[in-house]
C-alpha cells in the first residue's frame, strides 16, 4: 500500500501525531513499535496490540500517511512470492539446520571452483583462451564452453559462494548476539513498571545527535515483553553507506530524558560478516548491477549444467571404452564393474 | 593421425586472460561497496566485461 501523491512540498508531521492517529482508531490498544516501510515513502507503520504482550492473530499494523496522519489501512500478514523464494534459497523452510546444510553446499561449491581452476590448465595446453571447438564431438564443445564461461565468471562466482556460506553463519550469529546482548543490558530494568512512552520525535532527535550517520528503521516502545525494555525506547538504526546499510544497531533511549543514551557495541567480527550480505545478493549498486548479476547468474547456471553433462558424458564414455568390442545393447555398467569382466 | 603442431601453452599464458578478468571483476565487485555514483558505474562496467567476454567468445564462429 502506497501513500497517495501529494504536492512535493507537503511537510511531514511528527511521528508522535501518527501514533496519536493510530490510538484514535484503536484507543484500547498498546502501541508496541513504529517503523517505516522500505519501499513506501511517507508510510509509517504503527504496531498495536490489545494486550501488552502481543498474541498471534490479535496484532495490528496500521499504515499511516506521515504527512496527513490519514489511516491508509492495515498491513496484513502475508508472504509474497519473493519471501517464499528467499526462504527456499536460505534454508529450504527447515530453519537453522537447512541454513547450515546450504552453507556446507556453499563450501563444496568453493572447492569445485578452486579445483576447476586447477584442471583448467591441462585442457588449455594446446588451445587459446575462449576457443570453442565446434567440429569435434558435442562433449568437446561443451567442455570448451564450460571452461570459457567458468573462467569468465570465476571470481564473481567464488565471491558469491564464499559470501553465501558466510551468510549462513552471519545471520544466526547476529541473532544470537542480539538475543544475548540486549537481555543482559536490559536486565536491571526487567520487571520495572512500563514507562509512559516519551515523545518518539524527541528520542529520534537524540539518536540523530548521538549517531549522525545512522538511519532509523524502527522504534520499539517501552514494553513488559522480552523484545524491548520497560524503561526505554529501543531505536533500531542502520548505516547509510552500502557497506553498513544492512547492519542493525540498537540504541537504547531512556524514557527519562535526563539519562544518557546506551548503544551496545556490535562486535567487529559481526560487522565484518555483514559485508558478505551485499556481496552475495548484488543489491548494492542499483538496478544495472542487479541485471548484470542476473546475467552472471545465467552464465554460472550454464557452467553448472555443462559440468553435470560432462560428468555424465565422461562416465558413459569411459564405461564403453572398458567394455569388450562385442555387439549388443549399450551397457550401463560402471567402469569398475566393466573392468572385472 | 594428425598431430597438432601448435606449441604447448605455458601456465602463465593459460592463466593470463582469466587472471585479467578476475582482477577486473574484483574491482567491479568492490567499487559499488565503496560508494555510490561513479563507483556504481565503475562496477557496472567492470562486471559487464566478463559477461561481454563470455558472450563474445561463445558466439564467435569456430576458428
Amino acid at each position: 500500500m502506497q501513500a497517495p501523491d501529494l504536492p512535493r512540498d507537503t511537510k511531514t508531521l511528527p511521528i508522535d501525531q501518527a501514533i496519536q492517529a493510530a490510538q484514535r482508531v484503536r484507543p484500547q490498544d498498546h502501541v508496541l513499535f513504529v517503523n517505516r516501510r522500505e519501499n513506501s515513502p511517507f508510510v509509517v507503520v504503527v504496531g498495536m496490540s490489545p494486550t501488552p504482550i502481543p498474541v498471534p492473530g490479535q496484532f495490528h499494523r496500521l499504515l499511516i500517511d506521515e504527512r496527513t496522519t490519514a489511516i491508509l489501512g492495515e498491513e496484513m500478514p502475508h508472504r509474497d512470492v519473493m519471501d517464499i523464494i528467499l526462504t527456499l534459497h536460505k534454508d529450504m523452510f527447515t530453519g537453522l539446520p537447512g541454513e547450515l546444510f546450504l552453507g556446507a553446499m556453499g563450501i563444496l561449491l568453493v572447492v569445485s571452483i578452486v579445483s576447476g581452476v586447477v584442471v583448467y590448465a591441462p585442457f588449455m595446453r594446446r588451445i587459446d583462451f575462449g576457443t570453442i571447438r565446434h567440429r569435434s564431438s558435442p562433449r568437446v564443445t561443451w567442455l570448451d564452453l564450460h571452461n570459457l564461461l567458468g573462467m569468465a565468471t570465476v571470481l564473481w562466482l567464488l565471491v558469491v559462494a564464499v559470501t553465501g556460506t558466510i551468510n549462513t553463519l552471519a545471520i544466526p550469529l547476529f541473532d544470537m548476539w542480539r538475543a544475548q546482548t540486549l537481555p543482559v543490558l536490559l536486565k536491571p530494568y526487567q520487571g520495572k513498571p512500563v514507562a509512559k512512552p516519551p515523545s518518539i520525535d524527541a528520542a529520534i532527535e537524540r539518536v540523530r545527535a548521538y549517531l549522525p550517520d545512522a538511519r532509523i528503521t524502527s522504534v520499539t516502545m517501552p514494553t513488559a515483553a522480552r523484545f524491548g525494555s520497560p524503561q526505554h525506547l529501543v531505536v533500531w538504526t542502520k548505516g547509510n553507506s552500502p557497506l553498513t546499510a544492512r547492519l542493525l544497531t540498537p540504541v537504547l533511549v531512556n524514557a527519562d530524558a535526563s539519562l544518557a543514551i546506551e548503544a551496545p557495541q556490535v562486535p567487529w567480527y559481526l560487522r565484518f560478516l555483514q559485508v558478505s550480505r551485499p556481496l552475495h545478493f548484488g543489491d548494492y549498486g542499483g538496478l544495472p548491477l542487479k541485471i548484470i548479476w542476473a546475467l552472471l547468474d545465467l552464465l554460472a547456471i550454464i557452467v553448472l549444467v555443462s559440468g553435470i553433462y560432462l560428468w555424465f558424458a565422461k562416465s558413459r564414455f569411459s564405461s564403453r571404452a572398458y567394455l569388450p568390442m562385442t555387439p549388443g545393447p549399450k551397457s550401463h555398467t560402471r567402469p569398475a564393474d566393466a573392468k572385472l569382466r | 593421425m594428425r598431430v597438432d603442431r601448435k606449441p604447448v601453452n605455458s601456465a602463465s599464458r593459460i592463466y593470463q586472460t582469466p587472471l585479467l578478468i578476475a582482477v577486473i571483476s574484483g574491482v567491479g565487485l568492490a567499487s559499488a561497496l565503496l560508494g555510490d555514483g561513479v563507483w556504481d558505474i565503475l562496477s557496472w562496467i567492470n562486471l559487464g566485461i566478463p559477461v561481454a567476454i563470455a558472450i563474445f567468445y561463445w558466439r564467435r564462429r569456430a576458428t
